[in-house]
């Protein structure tokens, strides 16, 4: 069921992340201030707001699951925080690279931007241990909604809050209205990563659900044979 | 246009995409093991139902 359109989805995310790392290293001009250690920007954000982005569709998933009582809408929740927790990790080795580059140093404990990440992530890295804590499945799924609508509506209040952030910020702003201050070339490979990373989780969304389904259904038949 | 991966900064771009390669990568690794264990499945669950039929068809209507 959740494998039905997922051969395009596959080649157009492949098409998507070759044609933007394509336009990162062959297009996009080098940041006059940082140079090519900038190039990481055009991984690090895309990841991160991929990451945050389904960390939110977790939440919905969790109010729908909440309203429903739908297993499916469950399912559809975890397999998004899952994978937002894996784009976490790599949200925060890339910084953390990227940091050591341009600032000298791995991790800025002062820069709003970074620790509420941080904050963010370790309030998900809960919703398994969590989740797997609670035997019976009817109170998992419920438990785990309730979880991820909370977590869900912290993450848009954390962004938010490091944006009107009184301190002095040393990582840069990309969404703002003047679009980080790029010039056009890079905003347009910026936005082409971005698009190729969403479509890569939505890939692996519909792969990870797919297989799910499928060993569900597998033990729901090895029930009935047996 | 020639990279500029021998140099620090090259190199640090080149670890920051080559991470982010390795944990998709680890992520299908860890998805194909699980697709195998629902292969061995599916053939053990086939052959269960093999079995059944002959018992099946030798019962008296």
């Amino acid at each position: 069921m959740y494998g039905r359109g997922l051969k395009p989805l596959s080649i157009a995310s492949v098409a998507a992340l070759v044609g933007a790392f394509a336009l990162v290293f062959f297009y996009a001009p080098e940041d006059v201030d940082q140079g090519f250690i900038q190039k990481i920007f055009y991984l690090h954000v895309p990841l991160a707001l991929v990451a945050l982005g389904g960390f939110v569709t977790g939440g919905v998933y969790g109010v729908k699951h909440l309203r429903s009582g739908s297993r499916e809408h469950d399912m559809k929740s975890y397999v998004a925080i899952h994978l937002s927790i894996i784009l976490g990790v790599a949200t925060l080795a890339t910084g953390m690279i990227w940091a050591k580059a341009s600032w000298g140093a791995w991790w800025v404990w002062d820069e709003p931007t970074l620790v509420a990440f941080l904050i963010v992530f370790l309030l998900y890295a809960c919703y398994q241990p969590l989740r797997f804590a609670i035997e019976d499945p009817d109170r998992q799924m419920r438990y785990a909604a309730v979880f991820a609508v909370i977590a869900g509506a912290f993450v848009p209040i954390c962004f938010m809050s490091v944006r009107f952030a009184q301190a002095a910020l040393v990582h840069p702003r990309v969404l703002d209205q003047t679009g980080g201050g790029m010039p056009g070339s890079m905003f347009f490979t910026f936005l082409v990563a971005l698009a190729g990373m969403t479509l890569l989780f939505v890939t692996l969304w519909k792969f990870e659900l797919s297989s799910k389904s499928a060993r569900m259904q597998l033990a729901a038949l090895r029930r009935r044979l047996s | 246009m020639a990279l500029p991966l021998a140099a620090a900064a090259g190199a640090y771009v080149a670890g920051a995409y080559l991470v982010f390669l390795a944990l998709i990568l680890a992520y299908v690794a860890i998805m194909a093991s699980k697709l195998a264990r629902v292969e061995r499945e599916l053939t053990e669950l086939t052959e269960m139902a093999e079995r059944r039929e002959p018992d099946r068809e030798r019962e008296p209507v």
